[in-house]
């Protein structure tokens, strides 16, 4: 098991101009490690559309990279976007799936199927360009440059435990002004 | 009164969109989607359930790029929450043309024996969400201004087929 704020410092060291689009607790943690960055986007407003939202991007921006930083538990609720993804078959989206087991946001119950579900086979069969599976931090800092070099769409499955605390600020999260900001960066080019 | 597939197509055309995000809906199926499908001038994104649409669109949204969400009224009931959170509370332009399955053509949706399309416009006003029926191809003269008016001050709209386009 990695921890989580861990493999996000390892990912913003290959990261610059990438759109990255950050789900719940793994959204607060990216925040943390890469604060200020018009282009973090965290306001996905309903749970498991992290990826939907990572596919319109990925659409729209052809000649960006896109990073979808989901949950297990938001995945959950939007299966089918793994076989949309997959048929849309953008090149530049990247699909990271942070595997905790559990909805950290939500008490830490754990999820459906915990331990037993297998995130990257159902990315593999949905039909991803390109699957991975980390589940120790040096594999994943060794890997990571091929994974982002990989014609999308890519899937990720990492396995994660909470590492350093980072500030639950929900305003935050669902700022206006960062979409604004967004914006004004995506029209900047 | 006659509602044509091929007058609404031109309207979506007409207010710069290209990009259609779809679950299939048997009311629009023949009139609109084929057709759609068959287009070369749009791009047809088949998604596998409706708020995975909303997502979408939203994300095109903020880089500039216009879709059109097109889906059964069962399926926007469903998208509900994303609904609620991605295009009224952010307020982006996510625009819905929503197939009224099982209608009755000749009554308004407000009378309609079906439970799901009797709920559907007040759900709709209670939303705040910009919203419009189209009857006959004389309705589908505010299509192109609706939808561009939706991007100009980024809001939703939801427009309904009244009757199946032919």
């Amino acid at each position: 098991m990695m921890k989580r704020d861990q493999v996000l410092k390892i990912l913003a060291r290959h990261l610059d101009r990438e759109i990255v689009i950050g789900a719940y607790s793994t959204a607060f943690d990216w925040i943390a490690t890469r604060p200020g960055h018009p282009l973090n986007f965290t306001s996905v407003g309903a749970m498991g559309l992290a990826s939907s939202h990572g596919l319109g991007f990925a659409i729209a921006c052809p000649d960006r990279k896109v990073i979808v930083l989901d949950g297990d538990g938001s995945l959950l609720m939007n299966l089918g976007s793994l076989v949309t993804i997959a048929a849309a078959a953008p090149a530049n989206l990247l699909h990271f799936v942070f595997e905790n087991g559990t909805y950290e946001a939500n008490g830490g119950h754990p999820i459906p199927g915990q331990g037993r579900v297998d995130f990257a086979g159902m990315a593999r069969s949905a039909g991803y360009a390109a699957v991975y599976r980390f589940e120790d931090l040096g594999t994943f800092e060794t890997g990571i440059k091929e994974v982002l070099q990989q014609p999308g769409p890519v899937f990720a499955d990492l396995k994660v435990v909470p590492g350093a605390d980072s500030p639950r600020d929900y305003a935050e999260l669902y700022d206006p002004g960062k979409r604004d900001a967004l914006r004004a960066e995506l029209r900047r080019g | 009164m006659n509602l044509t597939g091929k007058a609404i197509i031109e309207a979506v055309l007409e207010a710069g969109i290209r990009t259609v995000l779809s679950v299939p809906d048997i009311s629009t199926s023949d009139g609109l989607l084929f057709p759609i499908a068959a287009n070369s001038r749009f791009r047809l994104v088949r998604v596998c359930k409706e708020d995975e649409a909303i997502g979408i669109a939203a994300g095109m949204s903020y880089a500039g790029e216009r879709a059109l969400i097109l889906i059964q009224h069962t399926g926007f009931l469903d998208s509900i929450n994303a609904v609620r959170a991605v295009a009224v509370e952010y307020e982006l332009p996510i625009c819905m043309m929503i197939g009224l399955l099982n209608k009755e053509p000749e009554l308004p949706s407000r009378q309609s024996s079906v439970y799901g399309v009797r709920i559907m416009e007040p759900i709709l006003r209670e939303m705040g969400i910009v919203h419009d029926t189209l009857n006959s191809d004389a309705d589908v003269a505010r299509v192109a201004p609706t939808l561009r008016a939706a991007y100009a001050q980024s809001h939703p709209v939801a427009i309904m087929t009244g009757r199946s386009p032919s």
